[in-house]
């Protein structure tokens, strides 16, 4: 696959140090030129140095042939643009683009840009289950966020504790998937009672999470209701 | 009219005070209190009626800047892309019937004008201009330097 990375900052250089270590054909496009120079050390003729929101610069690097184009500056309009410019004036099939401003994300897809990845949102989600460990832990994201795995421990305290599955009062879109119980998986049924220490993975939509964790453990959290 | 103007440089902010003293209702946006400051001293404190201070693709300080309401929004700061974008975001989540971008870059602003984007690319216009004015041909309208084709400039070798 051939990939044009646009921004040689942090998450531009290891991007391009694990796509070029797995195979692919990589250009790093990166305007500042002590950047460059570091840049060119490791990576050689892989690096090109201009304004990568610049068409010339764009077709120097091959955007034409591209497969996929990911932009990681430091700058969300910069970001949106490159993907832009790909899709439209080049006809690159993939873009990916980085998003800084969590608020962003949204105008990213309004805007035609549906691959965002915003670091900063995924850290704070990530901090925010930490923090709440024992209670519910997210697992994975699927499509793009909309879909999520979590596990929730259950202690004699939780509500869910002693009911059976039937009992529980779940959203439409959450479905429980397994039980583990004494490191055994459990497929549940209606019937199937909760016990204290069960771990129950669930799959959800996000907007359902709270409602599932009050069903689950009581008391919905604070990274909740920053959701919302 | 409610007018919601990106950038309080020279342009946005004169184009504040034509507006403003037609009757118009202006807001003026700036990440940088300066250049209000700047603005009202070279044009008097009333050149705008309102100014909100934030980043201009930031939907809450569009919001702010009277956007829902706003029958125009023209993007004029030093960055093409934030001009693009801010225009993107009033033209499509915000529905502003009127929508203007100043773009330097003549090839981005063709792109983007294809795309449905009024941009106004002021670097073909005034090369256009001192082009004529240098060869001392008749001044053209405004129109035909932006209908002006983008030519891709020779490489040093040839």
């Amino acid at each position: 696959m051939y990939v044009i990375v646009v921004g040689g900052g942090k998450v531009g250089y290891f991007l391009t140090r694990t796509l070029i270590a797995e195979g692919h054909e990589v250009t790093l496009i990166e305007q500042d030129q002590d950047r460059v120079a570091r840049l060119t050390a490791e990576f050689g003729e892989a690096v090109v140095v201009g304004d990568g929101c610049e068409v010339r610069v764009m077709e120097d690097a091959g955007m034409g042939r591209a497969d996929c184009v990911v932009a990681v500056t430091g700058h969300d309009e910069d970001n949106l643009i490159v993907c832009q410019m790909a899709k439209r004036h080049f006809g690159v099939p993939r873009q990916i683009a980085r998003v800084n401003n969590p608020e962003n994300e949204e105008n990213f897809h309004t805007l035609g840009v549906s691959e965002t990845v915003a670091s900063t949102r995924i850290i704070y989600k990530l901090i925010d289950q930490e923090v709440e460990t024992g209670e519910s832990l997210l697992l994975t994201a699927l499509k793009r966020g909309n879909i999520e795995i979590v596990t929730v421990d259950l202690t004699p305290n939780s509500p869910a504790t002693g009911k059976a599955v039937k009992d529980i009062h779940l959203p439409g879109e959450c479905v429980l998937a397994a039980i583990i119980r004494d490191e055994r998986i459990l497929l549940p049924s209606g019937t199937t009672e909760l016990l204290p220490g069960d771990t129950v993975i669930a799959v959800t939509k996000p907007d359902s999470q709270h409602i599932l964790k009050d069903a689950l453990v009581g008391e919905s959290s604070s990274a909740v209701r920053r959701e919302g | 009219m409610r007018v919601v103007i990106l950038g309080c440089g020279r342009v946005g902010s004169t184009l504040a005070a034509i507006l403003t003293r037609e009757g118009h209702q202006v807001c003026v946006i700036d990440r940088d209190q300066s250049a209000f400051d700047k603005a009202a001293q070279r044009l008097g404190p009333s050149f705008t009626q309102d100014t909100v201070r934030g980043v201009g693709i930031d939907e809450d300080v569009l919001r702010q800047a009277g956007i829902e309401e706003a029958d125009a929004f023209i993007s004029v700061t030093s960055g093409d892309n934030t001009n693009l974008v801010a225009a993107q975001i009033a033209q499509q989540r915000f529905q502003v019937p009127k929508v203007l971008a100043r773009v330097y870059d003549p090839i981005r602003a063709e792109a983007y004008r294809e795309a449905g984007v009024e941009t106004i690319c002021t670097t073909t216009i005034s090369t256009g201009l001192f082009h004529d004015l240098v060869l001392n041909r008749p001044i053209r309208s405004t129109q035909e330097y932006i209908d002006t084709t983008v030519t891709q400039p020779e490489s040093s070798e040839s």
